[in-house]
């Protein structure tokens, strides 16, 4: 099948690049000096459908492309971009690009060669080419279960984003490679209302996937899943206050690996030297019972990619193996101070951007306990189920992760559902006190994004159930006597 | 004619050229939004260059009504294919969608024109103007200035600095056709220091303005940058307690933008806002009012007219703790059986939405260092951590750092503390708001007490 939506850049496209335009690009781009150039073409195609009110209310549509273009001397980047593909237009980014190195001779670039690449997502048809209707069924059929399920539910909205990503990467190495990455969100979100008492709970998922993602994960369940959060939040009360015990939750709970230990390991803070984990390769960083891992190559899932956007190949990256740091996630220009093989970690928002070390898909491996003993062990303290979100000060591990959904354990039990609750601590100390770790390891349904610097990308978590052993849990409520 | 408004022509040529042809293609109703915008974007660090950024871009969005069936579209591809999927995608997915008894332009005569807008001084040829060596020199100079400030200071993650310059224009097909323009440059510092215990303090400072004229001096931002910095050495935290908490004017503004979202029009129909039906009651102490004024000169959020073309207006949203009115466009105004405030904002996506434009809390007549003299005991909070809020609810509960304040004086810094109290209640314990109000960002607020919140901390 032709898919509606192909590049410019591609091979039957409008302005095809073959190997021939980009070396001449590259040869412009270091024309002026330089140690590395690269090019990186982007064609990205987003829809969106609002459902609200028992209606498809809104549709969305998207197309942005472009060619970003880099070179680098040392440890500076220059950087152009332009919107459309034709060579004067090219040509003029790469000689913006080329300015950072002013003053050099010219360099040539390695002649490319297109690179083989895994198939992580094959997907036969791509959600953008299933008519628009299918979609709103899908839809409609979250808001008809939904509001069929309680009569305290007072208003549903759902929404499905669909898009596709078509990249080509030419770098002065010699590095050609391109890929094709799809994604697919639904999110469906609810208000439940009791005498005055109004509460909100929501769930999604998705992932580099077709719309057969719904088979396994149906609009109902979502919507169940949905409603009973918002129903659990009417009879929440205020969270405690002070340091306890916390058992986080396996599958999104990961949020918070991904928050305080993921952004420290990025290599570039470690090569400015503005981590906590800064020149602490070998140490232990956790708990032995922590074994950490970074994996690009998980089947489907919303953080894998076949190709990084340096054309680097991504593989499995273990950052901590038995609570010792085993390395940091590499970029092309971090693995060339480190003096070590870029290992796929170069990621960005769009064309518009240059690449940094990012996440892919980062988890924790499960461990041995039963989940329930985990909660038994507990006397008193807070299991987190739903993450709402966090946020990570690199330069000392300190992070805030906010609860959309937790209770209070109570002598091995969960008792009470607690409003807001915010879980704050800092990343190498968490881990420490990881205590216990379920069997129970889950990946993350993919609602997740990630933000650094500005740019946003697509990421995966995992992780089984965690015990940590006290931590300072955010609510309103002093603890008595 | 100036570049700026030779720009601004070419993009309503293109605006009108869309809008009659996806009229032509079956839109009742055809919005264009054009932008073209360019930008440079510098960055140091350790007093090299790290990166310099240039480019310019244009994007074309649209949003169709068939009857009252809404879609919208957005392209960077201005080719004539990118125009024609632009325009088939519209309809298509108009027809996808089903009817909407609420949608629909705003009234002809509601619509503003040239002779009403005001000159908001919101361009200066001066930033546009600024060379990637100047933007260098000014970066550098802003970092030098932290590590001279203070030995300590032992690292960086760098010094940026950015300009840019934007146009836009509206054309619909109920008659409005407007454009836009503005200019902003900024400059940020961001030093690090050792602390204990191995770990490390980054703090930051930073100046914007629509003006070049009218930033902050590379070298004081700097030296503030590194003063904050220096100032977090030694942060503890502090046993969980009740007491008083002074948010200093950037954290005072983050508050400000939580409530900021649960006054818009589309927040309240859609009943996700603590707010709903709450118009003539108390939702603050009566030493607060809060504002919503476009039509600031050279401020970041002023706008002459609103994303669906209608004046713009300050609008009262909070006077002497009442609450007067909330923020919205054409539909969530038609959802709710109230008037349009002007407050509609287009994406670039071509969506409309109501939205704040440079919304404020007035500022009093003590300054700061008074508030604070006055404040026996509490936590002074100069950054705060977490997304910790529940705009249903009024939940609030974030990660905050600053100081401990002891005898009306700041004693040591404080970190890794929780901040707790729903934010009704949390307007409503304001009882004093200080004089430092600025518009370096479009949601601005004055420091401001709070007379009790839970923290939670060892």
């Amino acid at each position: 099948m032709i898919a509606r939506y192909h590049a410019p850049f591609a091979e039957q496209g409008s302005h095809t690049i073959d190997a021939n335009i980009a070396n001449r690009l590259l040869k412009i781009a270091l024309g002026k000096g330089g140690d590395y150039a690269d090019l990186f073409f982007e064609y990205s195609v987003s829809g969106s459908y609002t459902y609200d009110e028992q209606i498809l209310k809104s549709a969305r549509r998207a197309v942005s492309m472009g060619l970003g273009v880099r070179v680098m001397k040392g440890d500076a980047t220059g950087y152009a971009y332009c919107e459309d593909f034709s060579f004067d237009a090219m040509k003029q980014a790469a000689e913006t690009a080329a300015q950072i190195a002013a003053g050099g001779q010219p360099v040539a670039p390695l002649g490319v060669s297109m690179r083989d690449t895994p198939s992580r997502y094959p997907v036969p048809v791509e959600s953008l080419d299933i008519e628009g209707e299918m979609k709103k069924a899908i839809l409609e059929r979250a808001d008809r279960a939904a509001r069929a399920s309680d009569p305290r539910v007072i208003r549903v909205d759902a929404s499905f984003a669909e898009s596709v990503r078509e990249i080509l990467i030419a770098n002065s190495l010699g590095h050609m490679a391109r890929d094709r990455q799809p994604l697919i969100r639904f999110g469906v979100r609810v208000i439940a209302e009791d005498s005055g008492n109004r509460q909100s709970g929501s769930s999604g998922g998705g992932g580099r996937t077709g719309l057969d993602y719904f088979d396994d994960k149906t609009p109902e369940a979502h919507a169940q899943q949905a409603v009973q959060q918002a129903l659990v939040m009417l009879d929440a009360r205020e969270a405690p206050a002070g340091e306890m015990d916390v058992v986080l939750a396996p599958g999104d709970s990961g949020i918070l690996l991904h928050e305080a230990v993921g952004h420290g390991l990025e290599a570039d803070f470690n090569r400015k030297k503005t981590s906590n984990y800064s020149d602490r390769v070998g140490e232990e960083v956790a708990s032995e019972l922590c074994t950490v891992v970074d994996d690009a190559s998980l089947h489907g899932s919303r953080g894998s990619i076949n190709v990084d956007d340096e054309g680097q190949l991504p593989a499995r990256s273990v950052l901590i193996e038995g609570g010792v740091l085993k390395g940091y996630m590499q970029d092309r220009h971090s693995a060339d101070f480190f003096g070590t093989t870029p290992d796929g970690h170069g990621r960005r928002q769009s064309f518009r951007s240059h690449p940094m070390p990012r996440m892919t898909n980062t988890m924790l491996l499960g461990g041995t306990d039963a989940p329930e003993d985990i909660i038994r062990s507990v006397s008193r303290g807070v299991y987190a189920k739903k993450f709402g979100g966090g946020q990570v000060d690199i330069s000392n591990g300190d992070f805030v992760f906010s609860l959309t959904e937790g209770y209070l354990i109570e002598d091995g039990k969960l008792t009470a559902p607690l409003k807001g609750v915010n879980l704050i601590g800092n990343g190498p100390e968490a881990m420490r006190k990881v205590v216990m770790l379920g069997h129970d390891f889950e990946v993350s349904d993919g609602i997740w994004t990630c933000g650094k610097e500005g740019q946003s990308v697509p990421v995966g978590v995992g992780c089984p159930t965690i015990k940590i052993a006290g931590m300072t849990v955010g609510g309103t409520q002093m603890a008595s006597g | 004619m100036t570049r700026a408004e030779e720009d601004a022509r070419a993009l309503l040529d293109l605006g009108h050229s869309v809008v009659e042809r996806a009229s032509a293609a079956g839109a009742d109703v055809a919005e264009a939004s054009v932008h073209s915008g360019s930008h440079l974007s510098v960055k140091v660090r350790k007093s090299e260059p790290e990166l310099v950024e240039e480019a310019g871009s244009r994007a074309l969005g649209l949003r169709v009504m068939v009857g009252k069936r809404v879609a919208s579209t957005y392209t960077s591809d201005l080719s004539e294919a990118g125009k024609r999927t632009l325009i088939e995608d519209a309809i298509e997915l108009a027809r996808l969608s089903e009817s909407d008894a609420f949608a629909g332009p705003p009234d002809p005569s509601d619509l503003s024109s040239p002779s009403q807008w005001k000159d908001l001084d919101t361009f200066d040829e001066g930033v546009s103007g600024i060379s990637a060596d100047e933007a260098l020199e000014r970066a550098l100079q802003g970092e030098r200035a932290a590590f001279d400030f203070d030995p300590r200071i032992s690292n960086s993650e760098g010094a940026s600095f950015t300009r840019a310059r934007g146009v836009s224009a509206l054309v619909t097909s109920s008659g409005f056709v407007g454009s836009d323009y503005g200019t902003y440059a900024s400059m940020v510092v961001n030093p690090i220091a050792d602390d204990e215990g191995g770990k490390k303090r980054s703090g930051y400072h930073w100046t914007a303005a629509r003006h070049y004229a009218d930033l902050e001096e590379s070298q004081a931002v700097g030296e503030e940058a590194a003063r904050r910095t220096i100032a977090q050495l030694g942060a503890k935290k502090l046993p969980t307690q009740e007491l008083p908490v002074v948010f200093d004017k950037d954290a005072a503004r983050s508050i400000l933008g939580l409530f900021a979202g649960c006054i818009l029009g589309g927040s309240i129909w859609r009943k996700s806002s603590y707010l709903v039906d709450r118009v003539g009651t108390r939702v603050a102490s009566d030493r607060v009012d809060i504002l919503d004024d476009p039509l600031l000169a050279r401020a970041p959020g002023s706008r002459a007219f609103d994303g669906e073309g209608l004046l713009s207006r300050r609008n009262v949203v909070v006077e002497s703790g009442v609450l007067k009115s909330y923020l919205m466009d054409t539909y969530s105004a038609r959802k709710l059986g109230l008037k349009s405030t002007g407050s509609a904002a287009r994406s670039p996506s071509g969506g409309v939405s109501p939205s704040s434009s440079n919304l404020m809390l007035k500022a009093s007549s003590q300054s700061r260092d008074e508030l604070l003299a006055n404040t026996k005991h509490g936590l002074y909070v100069t950054g705060m951590m977490g997304f910790g809020f529940n705009a249903v609810t009024g939940d609030f509960s974030r990660g905050a750092s600053g100081f401990l304040i002891e005898d009306g004086t700041l004693s040591h810094p404080v970190s890794e503390v929780t901040i707790s109290l729903n934010l009704d209640q949390l307007l409503q314990r304001i009882d004093a708001v200080a004089n430092d109000l600025d518009h370096r960002t479009a949601v601005a607020s004055p420091t401001f007490r709070v007379s009790s919140m839970t923290l939670a901390g060892s």
